[in-house]
């Protein structure tokens, strides 16, 4: 008997040592597969179970925390919601994160390896630290004046440091308050709905992600590109452009809002915005040769970050003449945001070269002490700086004395470009009305901002619609306001 | 071991009583539950709870008490029954006192805490009041009546969460199964010593293996069929599948006839396989425990199980900490048949294994009494006490686990649970009682009257 009762108790150690060997099985070997697990909450609870980090303007934070004591304890909430949303982007416990939330979350949340004491040691003990900030490029009162000038309309602004490619204010408007969405729950999820049935979409970021027409706005590249070619080698040299012009290979004939474009020279063109010197100069360089300027604008780049992923900006690759035509003034297929068209106004106040716009100035641990600093890098040379200068002096003669006098701001050298763009079917739409422009303080050596303005406004009668009109005051604004600190 | 019978014991082999480490170890047991409260209360609230010194004074009485019951009425026992016992209750009352505080409407620690103290009560009376286990061999047939008693009375009360296995009076609810499990070890040890001749030795021989005369065996196997067919009827199969390993192992213990776990283990296999393509409720758990995630995969969510599995792997080497965990993830259950979850994720891989073990000492130091016992029936029920230890706790820790399908089951004085304390709590005692007689010098308390004794046969 006592062999049998051995072997029971035997038995019994059998027992013991498979539950062993699972518990290890589960807790040692699994742990990570469990642990990643798409359907396992505690990543989620543990990301909310301390305050974010902030988002930073200047040295003041435009986002905040705060504890609800619920299971997913911390929520965001944003200081000027609307005012920073295309910034900042939301980050919520129901739908995650977008923007500067997204692409800088592992900082933010403290879970980047950078900001843990013992890096490695962080890995193994899987802890997490408390939210870094990250400081935005952003510039309040240049953010401010976008803001009030586009006041709802539909519409978005996007400045630039041509010098360093700060990005000195990003505007989308008409707006919301990315706090709605902070949580759970069916104030959320309501909040959710009605964004997205919005017909105005207040949760679309126009500035990066909208692509628009870019109308005559896009005739700086064009001409950049006939001056870098040699295809136009004196700017008041007359052209043999006449008006209207007849788009080649076809009966088409393409008109002019402007007066005095037959033959008119290049800088006459920009100044007045002529159709059809620009559209012929563009045949005139060719397929290739605008494809290779636009190119280095930047546009047809799918890899553009700022950090947060930048819409593709469209300039097609496969036309016929005609269509090339209309392309070089900003038609046919050729899309741009609002950001690609800053790039373009900072390329030429410049000098030709085109600095990467960057958003995150640096991150910092949750003590201030920086982790990462974003230098600025050169992004391309988008003309040769001759080109610039002669560019430059077109852009000046528009403010002065061209399509874009409602920029000018007293003692202050201001180019800029506008831009009405037809589009919808058969140009039915409402046009876009875009001004793109840059200024320079007198005693300054350098450019102090790049400004892209684009207003899509519905309620507006197609007169009143016209890149000068509507867009430009806007420009001069956010201008005024980067010109004040002259920083 | 030599074959020696009691009587001829010497004096100089007196055991020693071991009283004073029992009353160590329990000093122990109690400040570790303690430190446990004061745990969470710092996890929490970075405070200790309030109550810490309340907690530790009622936990340590009740050990005192029960510590005195044992110095003066089982002088010999097995020190370490009681101490490892309390402590385990202390966790199981730290545990679900955590898990509380996700809970705000549903507070259970308070409840536990009667439901420990009347087990304790039960305990010291048992240890008070049995003086020799043998007086339970009488009431085998008593025992046996009312283990089918108490099992068949929930069939006439609603179900709750797909098992009819409650009795509700007034407001208090109980589980009788529970209980039958300690009367239906009493009967197969009572009538296995009585009978464990003619199982060994009659009967024929069919290919290698004997089978004992039908007249010996059909009165166990028809108390054990209808046991485990009541069991299945009330969707208990926890219990049935502990009833069914029960009585294997004394079967085997008394008879060493390997034949009986080949027949038990093919009946079993072939009554799992009906049950499980019949019962859809038995078809459920299997599908979970073959593929946890499924329900995943298919957007439902994670099930149960795939919470407790998340909970165990979130505690890792070391464990989040008591109070520091999410295995309330778990919802329903979380603190009866998956408390183990609670006690992997906040104490990991350590604290798990440590309970584990401490399970294993209790099983190890019944299996102690058992061998060393003078008589059949105490032998068997010492072994039959032990394997029910050993089966709960495989059974439940394997089905949260995910090593076997899960099957509804209190994890011994971790669960929040009052039937399966107090009935845990009884086990205890008698195998204190048990354990006293094995290890007690005093020969006429051995016994040598007409109840089967352990023959020179059976020492090998």
């Amino acid at each position: 008997m006592i062999r049998y009762i051995r072997r029971a108790a035997a038995f019994c150690l059998l027992l013991l040592v498979a539950l062993l060997a699972n518990a290890a099985r589960i807790q040692l070997f699994e742990a990570d597969e469990l642990n990643s697990n798409s359907a396992n909450r505690r990543t989620t609870i543990d990301r909310y179970d301390q305050p974010r980090g902030n988002i930073l303007v200047g040295d003041e934070p435009v986002t905040g925390s705060k504890n609800t004591g619920e299971q997913l304890a911390y929520e965001r909430t944003y200081r000027h919601g609307p005012l920073y949303a295309p910034v900042t982007g939301y980050a919520s416990q129901t739908y995650g994160t977008t923007l500067l939330e997204n692409a800088e979350d592992d900082i933010l949340s403290g879970t980047a390896s950078i900001l843990a004491p013992l890096p490695l040691w962080g890995d193994i003990t899987r802890s997490r630290q408390p939210g870094g900030d990250v400081v935005t490029t952003i510039k309040d009162s240049m953010q401010r004046a976008a803001y009030e000038g586009l006041d709802g309309r539909r519409g978005a602004v996007a400045a630039l440091d041509p010098a360093t490619g700060r990005i000195l204010a990003l505007v989308s408007s008409p707006s919301y308050d990315p706090e709605l969405l902070s949580g759970t729950g069916s104030s959320v999820t309501d909040a959710w709905a009605r964004l997205n049935r919005s017909a105005s979409q207040p949760m679309l970021n126009r500035a990066i992600r909208q692509t628009y027409p870019p109308g005559s706005a896009f005739k700086i590249v064009t001409a950049a590109a006939a001056l870098d070619d040699r295809v136009v080698t004196d700017p008041d040299a007359a052209t043999d452009t006449p008006s209207p012009y007849v788009l080649p290979g076809t009966s088409t004939t393409l008109p002019n809002e402007a007066r005095g474009c037959a033959k008119a020279s290049l800088a006459e063109a920009i100044r007045v915005s002529c159709n059809t010197v620009m559209a012929h100069l563009g045949v005139e360089v060719g397929l290739d040769g605008m494809l290779e300027a636009a190119g280095r604008f930047g546009f047809n780049d799918n890899d553009l970050k700022i950090p947060s992923r930048v819409a593709r900006s469209n300039f097609d690759s496969d036309m016929s003449d005609d269509q090339l035509a209309l392309s070089s003034i900003g038609q046919f297929d050729t899309t741009a945001t609002p950001l690609q068209m800053a790039m373009v106004a900072s390329a030429v106040a410049n000098g030709g070269e085109l600095r990467r716009p960057h958003l995150v100035d640096r991150t910092t641990d949750a003590d201030g002490a920086t982790v990462r600093q974003q230098g600025s890098d050169s992004y391309r040379q988008a003309m040769n700086p001759a080109t610039a200068m002669q560019l430059q002096r077109m852009m000046v003669d528009v403010v002065e004395s061209g399509t874009g006098t409602n920029a000018a701001i007293d003692g202050v050298t201001v180019g800029g470009k506008t831009g009405t763009a037809q589009h919808g079917i058969d140009n039915s739409g409402t046009p876009y009305a875009w001004f793109i422009s840059w200024a320079q303080a007198p005693d300054s050596g350098r450019p102090a901002v790049a400004v892209a303005v684009v207003v899509e406004d519905a309620s507006a009668n197609r007169a009143d619609i016209s890149g000068g009109g509507n867009a430009a005051p806007i420009a001069r604004a956010v201008m005024e306001a980067a010109l004040q600190d002259g920083d | 071991m030599t074959a020696t019978t009691a009587d001829a014991r010497p004096p100089e082999l007196r055991l020693p009583k071991r009283r004073g480490v029992e009353l160590s170890l329990l000093i122990g047991a109690v400040l570790i539950s303690v430190y446990g409260y004061a745990a969470v209360g710092l996890a929490r609230n970075n405070a200790v709870p309030p109550d810490v010194a309340g907690y530790g004074a009622g936990l340590g009485l009740l050990a005192l008490l029960a510590h005195l019951a044992v110095r003066f009425r089982a002088p010999y026992a097995d020190p370490l029954l009681l101490p490892i016992a309390v402590l385990l209750n202390g966790l199981g009352l730290v545990l679900i006192y955590r898990l509380d505080l996700e809970t705000p409407r549903d507070q259970a620690a308070t409840t536990q805490l009667v439901w420990s103290t009347l087990g304790v009560a039960f305990f010291i009376a048992v240890v008070v009041l049995l003086r020799d286990h043998r007086v339970l061999q009488r009431y085998a047939y008593l025992s046996v009546a009312a283990a089918l008693v108490l099992m068949i009375v929930p069939i006439f009360f609603p179900a709750v969460n797909g098992a009819k296995i409650w009795i509700r009076v007034g407001g208090l609810s109980f589980q009788p199964g529970e209980f039958a499990k300690i009367l239906l070890a009493v009967f197969f040890a009572a009538y296995l010593a009585a009978n464990h001749n003619a199982l060994a030795y009659t009967g024929r021989k069919i290919w290698k293996l004997q089978f004992p005369t039908g007249r010996v065996l059909g009165p166990i196997v028809a108390i054990w069929l209808i046991s485990v067919g009541v069991l299945v009827l009330e969707r208990d199969l926890g219990t049935s599948l502990l009833f069914f390993g029960l009585f294997v192992i004394l079967l085997y213990v008394a008879t060493g006839r390997t034949g009986w776990i080949a027949v038990g283990l093919l009946l079993a296999a072939a009554g799992a396989f009906v049950v499980g393509s019949f019962e859809p409720h038995v078809h459920s758990r299997v599908e979970d425990w073959l593929d946890p995630f499924a329900t995943i995969n298919a957007g439902q969510g994670p099930s149960q199980l795939a919470q407790s599995l998340f909970a165990f792997a979130a505690g890792g080497m070391l464990g989040t900490g008591l109070g520091l965990g999410h295995s309330i993830l778990i919802g329903f259950a979380a603190k009866s048949d998956f408390i183990l979850a609670t006690a992997g994720e906040e104490l990991g891989l350590a604290g798990l294994t440590a309970i584990f073990l401490l399970y294993a000492l209790l099983v190890a130091r019944g299996y102690r009494a058992g061998l060393a016992l003078r008589d059949l029936f105490g032998r068997l029920l010492a072994i039959g006490l032990a394997s029910i230890m050993a089966l709960q706790v495989f059974v439940i820790a394997g089905g949260v686990m995910g090593l076997i399908p899960l099957t509804g089951m209190a994890m011994p004085f971790l669960a929040q649970g009052g039937s399966s304390v107090v009935t845990n709590w009884i086990i205890i005692a008698l195998l204190i009682r048990l354990s006293d007689v094995s290890r007690t010098p005093d020969p006429g308390r051995a016994g040598t009257g007409v109840a089967a004794q352990v023959t020179e046969e059976d020492e090998r």
